[in-house]
């Protein structure tokens, strides 16, 4: 136990924690930043939603180290390279989620609110978007979730972050520095996922919860 | 499959195999299909389906269990919850820590069992739920046993759910096994690690393709046999 508050307290390890959260953050930002827009732009489209949906269903399957090893080749080693493939992986879920959220929004909400002479933007900020929030936020946590336990596999192709505790503490055969690194991306997922649990009930408008409560 | 030769450009291919090596050298992977690459594959479908096919023996009495007993179900979430968000290779290195644990299959086929728990469980526990209760009176009136309503009603009910579970199960399983080559549990996830050791492409490319393809093919096939199992719901969407 000792030891490993030893290598918690080595300064590199501040360093590799800071480019964990770093390298997941800004994957997930870049991946809202390209999914949403999307999402918003074919919410009215069938086909386009369809598409969208079977596209991030089949990029979801992928597996994350298939991905970050796929951009090695081509972009070299670094924090750019698994920037680049972390992204790739934050996109399919918040796709997914924002794209159905959006699109099973009730039609008869939808005009209802038309009736009561709300133009098209206001629908979307004033209905869609609200109503669709706790889906669109359940996307971008999964894929917060899914980024933090990937970037692990950053020290694969010298993204750096916790994973290289892990392959240190395996390399030197140490159990201590293994330990350490494990458990600090553990607690460190569990953090994400909690932390962005908690985000989504609050972003569940108060109607919604009421309902939810109701129908429980 | 451009052959740079066959375009007279052959002295590109002379620079290049010394600056470095080509992205893929098809030589490389005719040479070595049999020896590397099928058993790659094999290695990976074996440890992926060990695995699945421990988890379900342990997640479908579980899954029976816990939507019976309500309120065992909560706790049992709780823990297969927090089992699947610890990232694989943290997962690994805590297994392999553990005295008695080498690296090896075995600590990756455990992680693998872990990470299936939470879904093999909820699914089951919702096709359960999703039984009309109508229809388990009528059984029990037609002088079904409580037995032969599970097994001949209830589990044959809550079946496409179970497989939707199963294919999503799978799909987890096949990605991270390629993780578990780094603890030395062989697989497609091998020849990834090895291609970046080696810094030689053309088996990064060739497994972390084949891992993809898998899981894909996987998904897919798994996806048509639970579209296959649901031809009530195929009906009301035609209708």
């Amino acid at each position: 136990m000792g030891a490993i508050l030893e290598v918690l307290g080595r300064p590199d390890f501040a360093e590799l924690l800071r480019t964990h959260v770093l390298l997941s953050a800004a994957a997930l930002l870049i991946g809202i930043v390209i999914a949403l827009p999307v999402a918003l732009a074919i919410r009215n489209t069938p086909l386009g939603a369809a598409l969208a949906v079977n596209v991030g269903n089949i990029g979801r399957a992928v597996p994350s180290l298939a991905i970050l090893a796929l951009c090695q080749p081509f972009l070299g080693f670094g924090f750019d390279t698994a920037l680049v493939a972390l992204t790739a992986l934050a996109i399919p879920p918040i796709l997914i989620n924002a794209s159905t959220g959006l699109r099973e929004v009730s039609r008869d909400v939808i005009d209802a609110a038309r009736g009561m002479g709300l133009s098209g933007s206001q629908i979307l900020t004033h209905i869609q978007l609200p109503i669709a929030a706790p889906v669109i936020f359940a996307g971008i946590r999964t894929s917060a979730v899914q980024v933090v336990a990937s970037a692990t596999l950053a020290t694969f192709i010298g993204g750096g972050g916790l994973g290289d505790l892990i392959v240190e503490g395996t390399q030197r055969n140490d159990t201590a520095i293994l330990l350490a690194g494990s458990l600090s991306v553990a607690v460190l997922a569990i953090i994400t996922e909690v932390g962005f649990g908690t985000l989504e009930w609050a972003m569940t408008p108060k109607g919604l919860k009421l309902a939810q409560k109701r129908t429980r | 499959m451009v052959d740079p030769g066959a375009f007279g450009l052959a002295f590109l291919q002379d620079l290049s195999s010394i600056e470095e090596p080509k992205l893929i050298e098809w030589d490389w992977i005719s040479e070595n299909f049999w020896e590397d690459i099928v058993p790659a594959i094999q290695g990976h479908i074996f440890l992926s389906l060990v695995s699945l096919a421990i988890a379900l023996a342990i997640s479908l009495p579980t899954g029976v269990l816990v939507s019976r007993y309500r309120k065992a179900y909560p706790p049992v979430t709780f823990v297969t919850g927090l089992l699947y968000s610890i990232p694989s290779l943290a997962l690994f290195g805590i297994l392999i820590s553990i005295p008695g644990i080498t690296i090896g299959p075995a600590p990756v086929i455990i992680a693998l069992v872990a990470y299936s728990l939470l879904i093999l469980i909820r699914n089951t526990v919702a096709g359960l739920d999703a039984v009309p209760a109508e229809t388990i009176d009528a059984a029990r009136g037609m002088g079904l046993t409580n037995r032969q309503i599970l097994f001949k009603v209830e589990l044959p009910l809550a079946l496409p759910v179970i497989v939707a579970g199963i294919r999503i199960a799978t799909v987890t399983i096949i990605g991270i096994a390629t993780i578990g080559a780094y603890i030395a549990a062989g697989g497609l996830g091998k020849m990834i690690f090895d291609g970046i050791n080696r810094s030689f492409p053309t088996m990064i490319i060739t497994g972390a393709v084949l891992a993809t393809a898998l899981a894909i093919f996987a998904d897919l096939s798994l996806l048509a046999l639970e579209r296959r199992l649901r031809p009530w719901a195929r009906r009301r969407r035609t209708a």
